[in-house]
């Protein structure tokens, strides 16, 4: 069965920040809430690599695991998607996530954590799909479309890749194979505990 | 001619000029080839660069304004993912269960304690109300705040089956209100109970030879005991320091932006679970002595009125203090 994966080849991105607009276009992410960034590591020396970061939908996904309430479920593709019903805002998939994707929006009191927000893959949520529901608490549902996720289809460099695992990382390694170089496919060995071999 | 001199002569450089150009790329084409990656970071150098215990996160400049997203990867979630899924269950299982089944075990050996020399229908104030209205106030907080929490580390697999998904859900996010709110009144509790308490609760020789006496729980007779016992010491002691350990940490988890990044609030979850875990343990050992463990001893914080062979076997000096000062022992009253 097919995994859904992001791979962002760093050696493409040119950190143009259009995925982390597109993401919060796309799903009208609230106020405070940056499902995807873009980060540049060792910026402004030489060899500085940007990364695009959100969700990476982990196999054995640390959030799912200690979440207390078990909102969390991974759909037919792998995708892990939550419930913003039963969220009941403890932070805790915060704690335990290794990419920081849980966010809370600013609403209550103290802590003011409302229900968590995070990068669904463009797969919404586990109301019908594309409801006018689903598209409220959860964003759009392109994978419900026949479509990949935003972010990465409009990527100008090409550089963030979405869809299946196998086949995103048989196109980078062609890349890296052809270029002669590569960084890494970032995230994936905490994610998936495994990495595209080059 | 000077001047046919000097245009040579320019265009003898610029031929030089357009030579050196021109060569440049041809002579570094036969040397080494370009790899415009042989100084850029890797993901495998910086986790191994990672150091366990260390700010374990991998992170670079972001242009959002959200500067926390600046981190790109931060495996120490899985430690604590592994604490709380594990070593945390095992330490509240231990603690409460534990307790629990020790108290039974005492219950059945040493059976309920008795005031040996019978009741007297003549009682002593051993608590005022204000005691009371204070250790209540504390004690009702303590027992939600402790359920609540339990229900986040045990409630999914205990519950969830019984309750299915969304009842418990709607549950646990009414614990999660009533968590955050009690804990005000809770932090003001035991800061009174610190004030109106401590003055009786100074650790001396006395308690030493409550213990050495197995406290009159191990073996019979009643040691000495001023106001407060060895044993009733110890709980004071662990409820202040226990409490103001959970308040801190508590204050950090329900103001996550003062904690400082994720990595200080998972160091304030563990903290909180543990000595949480372990003064519920406690509490339930001072719960059972307090009421069925013990004759006479609900009193002190049920009417505040104690039976005075009570009293005078389980806080001789006190009683003979409150005598001095000329308190008298009232008559009980009858019942209507």
């Amino acid at each position: 069965m097919a995994r859904m994966k992001f791979l962002c080849d760093a050696d493409r991105c040119i950190e143009c920040n259009a995925c982390v607009t597109a993401c919060k276009n796309e799903n009208d992410v609230p106020w405070g809430i940056n499902r995807r960034r873009v980060v540049t590591i060792n910026d402004g020396k030489p060899g500085e690599r940007s990364i695009s970061m959100a969700c990476m939908h982990c196999t054995d996904a640390p959030c799912a695991a200690v979440c207390p309430v078990d909102c969390f479920y991974v759909t037919v593709d792998k995708v892990v998607l939550h419930s913003k019903d039963l969220c009941i805002g403890c932070g805790y998939c915060f704690y335990a996530c290794p990419f920081g994707a849980p966010q809370y929006p600013k609403v209550g009191n103290f802590g003011s954590r409302g229900k968590m927000d995070k990068c669904t893959f463009c797969a919404g949520g586990p109301e019908a799909d594309l409801s006018p529901a689903e598209f409220q608490k959860y964003g759009s549902n392109r994978l419900a479309e026949g479509k990949l996720p935003l972010c990465a289809e409009m990527c100008s460099t090409k550089s963030l890749l979405a869809g299946d695992g196998d086949i995103i990382a048989k196109i980078y390694k062609e890349r890296v194979v052809k270029r002669g170089y590569g960084s890494g496919a970032w995230g994936w060995k905490t994610a998936y505990k495994e990495t595209v071999a080059i | 001619m000077r001047l046919t001199r000097s245009i040579l002569s320019f265009l003898a450089m610029v031929a030089m000029v357009i030579g050196l150009g021109l060569s440049t790329p041809v002579a570094a084409q036969q040397g080494a080839p370009i790899n415009p990656t042989a100084r850029s970071v890797t993901e495998d150098q910086l986790l191994n660069a990672l150091k366990p215990g260390s700010a374990a996160e991998i992170g670079g400049r972001v242009t959002i304004p959200d500067a926390k997203s600046a981190t790109l990867i931060r495996p120490a979630g899985r430690e604590w993912r592994e604490f709380h899924q594990g070593t945390m269950h095992l330490i509240g299982g231990i603690a409460i269960l534990g307790m629990l089944a020790l108290l039974v075990v005492f219950y059945f050996t040493r059976g309920k304690i008795m005031i040996s020399g019978g009741p007297t229908n003549r009682t002593i104030t051993r608590f005022g109300s204000f005691d009371r209205f204070v250790h209540w106030t504390t004690a009702g907080c303590f027992i939600v705040l402790a359920l609540s929490g339990l229900n986040i580390t045990f409630g999914k697999t205990i519950l969830i089956p019984l309750l299915g998904e969304s009842a418990f859900a709607a549950a646990a996010q009414l614990g999660k209100y009533a968590h955050n709110y009690l804990a005000f009144p809770f932090m003001v509790g035991l800061a009174l109970m610190f004030l109106i308490w401590v003055k009786d609760n100074i650790p001396g020789m006395i308690d030493v030879q409550w213990f050495a006496q197995g406290g009159g729980l191990i073996g019979k007779g009643h040691p000495k005991a001023k106001r407060f016992n060895g044993g009733q010491k110890m709980v004071f002691w662990s409820v202040i320091l226990g409490g103001a350990v959970l308040s801190v940490s508590g204050w950090y988890l329900l103001f996550p932006y003062t904690a400082g990044g994720v990595l200080n609030l998972q160091f304030w979850n563990v903290v909180h679970g543990v000595v949480s875990m372990l003064l519920i343990g406690a509490m339930l050992a001072h719960a059972y002595i307090g009421s069925i463990g013990m004759e006479g001893a609900f009193d002190a914080m049920g009417s505040g009125e104690v039976d005075l062979n009570w009293a005078k076997e389980h806080h001789s000096l006190w009683v003979e203090d409150e005598m001095k000062k000329g308190v008298v022992p009232a008559a009980m009253q009858p019942a209507e």
